[in-house]
């Protein structure tokens, strides 16, 4: 046991980690982060930090608007803006046929009462996007929506968790989890870590995680692909993705253009190392050359992919562990969980702390996924 | 759609043509891709079209000695691209290279890689390094070479190795003017590294020998300053002034228009870092180099590293490199048998050994002072992002970050030439405000393209497969 009682371990120095151990600090509790490389070693360094209400699935909807105000205010809550600009999310129609599918998705969130996305026609899309080829005819957008800087985002996470009072131990990777009495004993290179409660918070490892906890919950990997463009003047504000194509767009504060688009390189999870895989990330190259010709002649400086973890209907794990009392799950993001960080921060301090939350995380339990493949 | 090769060179220089002149003496199909326009590489850049003109006569012997190999090279039938980048390998059973020509993308399918893609030269930052007017001895010496052009004003001439010395002869002899040497190399030197010297006298006495008398010579010639432990340039808009302060206490400023500097080479390994390949530390070059077996095969099978990005060894030593590496790539293809290539081997791994002999000596009369590796807080160390090294510094706490934290935070590391200018700083830095070593914190994670391609480019990867 190294030193001071902990009241919650948290397994995974993501963001999710972080900021689910600054909530729980902020309600009273101590805290540890385990974290077996660095802060932000995989998904939470190597994302696009698109702050995306845009196209959700309607079961993240409302964690998500939610968490679009929490945007709005980050500053208040993390000491920082984290580079956030909210110039908006569209999502493109190059092509009529492509309008009918925009269409009904904007009657579907009518229809559930949500006003964040609209239609927006070609003039409108041009004011907004004058770089943009002129024969794209329409978008969707929310225009609350944008992008943060994702290292100014760890690292204010990360020091308003420390000024909180969290402890982060990098470089500790948990070899395996027991009971112990009420307690949980996390077992460390480092030594032995126990708590009555533990969040796992692993990212593309939180299936092994879930499995020490006696939780075999059957996920995916993801190695998301990102370009990362030479500087160049302004070209555009609001990030932009494509109908039908595999393009996420934007431009940083840098000036670099940050192509993405969940375009898939290779993951190898025991080496903990992601691979590019250049001929499925001409594709990316290609729809984004498509869009702005005038780019083709731009250097590209460095790709990566990220390692995520992936459920089967794309949604996370939210939730109190069904099989292990005191364990609660947070991961399973599948490529879009960063605009989600500041509210399932919150969450996860109301499952550990008040046993349950006013907010609406039916969609993400874990059993939805073991029932999947129990039928299987 | 992409073509498939037996054995795919990545350089033209010395290694390169050595290999592929073995490889298809023994029936291999070898392509040989080049990012110069001709071959030869940087010690013989420009040969074809000097040999035998007065300027291949100033620029010495041992240049002259490129114009035998480059022939040979050129009748031994291996396919040979030249201005063509390489910008992506993947290794694996049949390596992947993805290269660039005029503008267009393409693949390429090996059986196995040779990368004999050289050296760069250290970088050496000090304040005011990044200003006009401050250069490397290397980029001045390929403006000569490959365009016969010198420096129109006085040169003021800043380093420490051969290779400094050298330009400043062939300035001397092309009709420039030097205005001064600033030998940066430590005092004490000879003492130290008498031990080696036997070795180096008996392997190759003559090379010793010319190094002497190309420093008695500057002497006579040209203000020679020893033991410059400190350099500074200044200036508005451009370089105005050097300050330098000698070991011994002196400071001096001097006017200067022009400043080459160069303190020595490190293998070229940012290729082998993308493969995944294993490296190791040299001491004695301060530097990493790829893991190899005595055929020059990285950890990565199939994957083959011959001349100065083995580790700096020269023109001879690449030649002999790249042959052996040619037998064993040979051999795998079952072109020869494990014993006749072992044999044919034996001669050139004597030769290497006696071509590698004064190395030792070298390598430490000529390394380099301390703060070449960890300069003064002010300089910048990432001159693509302008990053100083007092913000590297700011970055280290408690949590003892390594150099891709470093990256991401402050952005060192993240510009066009991909931390090949300030990995070793960034690294030399952290090393010693945490107590570790250079090798335990060791280089940023690599991440692809090697050279930067273009958009437009890798969207026509796309549209080639789609035809295909």
């Amino acid at each position: 046991m190294n030193g001071e009682a902990i009241d919650t371990l948290v397994v995974g120095g993501g963001l999710h980690g972080l900021s689910a151990a600054l909530q729980l600090a902020r309600g009273g509790r101590r805290v540890t982060i385990l974290e077996k490389s660095w802060v932000g070693r995989h998904a939470s360094g190597a994302t696009a930090a698109g702050v995306r209400t845009l196209n959700r699935d309607p079961a993240e909807i409302p964690i998500a608007l939610e968490a679009m105000e929490m945007w709005h205010g980050i500053e208040a809550i993390v000491g920082d803006g984290c580079g956030f600009q909210a110039h908006g999310q569209l999502n493109i129609a190059e092509h009529a046929h492509h309008l009918p599918k925009l269409e009904s998705r904007l009657a579907r969130m009518r229809e559930a009462g949500y006003a964040h996305e609209e239609l927006i026609d070609r003039a409108e899309l041009l004011r907004l996007v004058p770089a943009i080829s002129p024969h794209c005819v329409g978008a969707l957008i929310a225009r609350r929506d944008g992008a943060a800087d994702p290292h100014r985002t760890l690292q204010a996470f990360r020091r308003s968790a420390e000024a909180a009072g969290v402890t982060i131990r990098e470089g500790v990777g948990v070899d395996a989890i027991e009971p112990a009495g009420s307690d949980w004993r996390l077992r460390t290179e480092a030594g032995e870590f126990i708590a009555p409660t533990v969040i796992n918070a692993a990212g593309a490892w939180a299936g092994k995680i879930a499995a020490m906890l006696g939780d075999d919950i059957p996920l995916g990997l993801k190695a998301s692909m990102m370009i990362v463009t030479e500087r160049i003047a302004p070209l555009l504000k609001p990030v932009i993705s494509v109908a039908g194509r595999p393009l996420s767009f934007k431009q940083s504060d840098q000036g670099t253009l940050v192509i993405g688009g969940g375009l898939q390189g290779r993951a190898d999870i025991e080496a903990q190392k992601s691979f590019v895989d250049f001929q499925e990330l001409s594709k990316g190259a290609r729809a984004a050359t498509d869009l702005f010709p005038s780019i083709r002649s731009l250097r590209i400086v460095r790709s990566w992919a990220g390692i995520e973890a992936t459920t089967k209907d794309h949604l996370p794990v939210i939730c109190a562990s069904p099989n292990a009392k005191g364990a609660f799950h947070c991961f399973g993001f599948s490529g879009h969980g960063f605009q989600l960080v500041p509210v399932v921060g919150a969450i996860m301090a109301d499952l550990v702390i008040q046993g349950g939350t006013q907010r609406s995380i039916e969609g993400f339990g874990a059993t939805r996924l073991m029932w999947q493949c129990a039928a299987a | 759609m992409s073509r498939h090769v037996d054995l795919l060179i990545v350089g033209a220089g010395p290694a390169g043509m050595s290999a592929a002149i073995v490889a298809k003496r023994h029936g291999l199909r070898v392509l040989v891709v080049d990012e110069q326009p001709s071959p030869g590489g940087q010690i013989w850049r420009n040969i074809e079209n000097l040999a035998g003109t007065p300027r291949a006569g100033l620029l010495g012997k041992a240049y002259g000695e490129g114009a035998a190999v480059v022939g040979r090279f050129r009748a031994s039938g291996a396919d040979y691209e030249p201005g063509t980048q390489l910008w992506h390998v993947e290794a694996g059973a049949g390596a992947r290279a993805f290269l660039r020509r005029d503008g267009a993308a393409s693949s390429v399918r090996a059986g196995c890689v040779l990368l004999a893609t050289g050296a760069q030269e250290r970088p050496a930052p000090f304040p005011g390094w990044t200003l006009p007017g401050v250069m490397t001895v290397g980029a001045a010496q390929i403006v000569l070479k490959s365009s016969g052009q010198i420096p129109s004003g006085p040169v003021w001439i800043a380093g420490c190795g051969p290779l400094p010395l050298l330009y400043a002869m062939q300035l001397l002899q092309a009709g420039g003017m030097v205005a001064g040497f600033l030998d940066t190399t430590p005092p004490g030197r000879s003492r130290e590294v008498i031990a080696a010297l036997p070795a180096a006298l008996l392997g190759a006495p003559g090379d010793l020998l010319k190094g002497l008398s190309w420093i008695a010579r500057l002497r006579r010639h040209v203000p020679y300053i020893r033991h410059v432990a400190a350099i500074e340039a200044t200036g508005e808009g451009g370089l105005e002034n050097i300050r330098y302060v000698t070991a011994d206490g002196r400071d001096a400023t001097v006017e200067a228009r022009l400043l080459l500097v160069h303190e020595g080479l490190v293998p070229t390994i940012h290729p082998t870092l993308a493969l995944g390949c294993r490296h190791v530390w040299n001491t004695d070059q301060d530097s990493f180099a790829p893991a190899l077996d005595g055929w020059g095969e990285t950890s990565e099978q199939n994957v083959f590293v011959a001349g100065d990005g083995a580790g700096i060894g020269g023109a001879r030593a690449a030649c002999l490199r790249g042959e052996l590496a040619a037998l064993r790539i040979a051999a795998k293809a079952g072109r020869l048998s494990e014993a006749e290539a072992e044999a044919l081997a034996l001669p050139v791994r004597s030769r290497l050994a006696r071509a590698l002999s004064p190395r030792r000596f070298l390598d430490r009369y000529y390394r380099p002072r301390p703060a070449v590796f960890i300069p003064p807080d002010q300089t910048i160390a990432c001159r693509c992002e302008e990053v100083r090294v007092a913000a590297i510094r700011e970055q280290i706490g408690a949590s003892r970050p390594g150099p891709n934290q470093v990256k991401a935070f402050t952005r060192a590391g993240m510009g066009p030439c991909q931390g090949r200018q300030c990995g070793y700083t960034v690294a030399h830095v952290l090393a010693a405000a945490e107590g570790r070593s250079v090798p335990d914190v060791g280089l940023y994670r690599v991440r692809p393209p090697l050279k930067p391609v273009t958009l437009g480019e890798l969207a026509a990867l796309d549209t080639m497969d789609a035809l295909s």
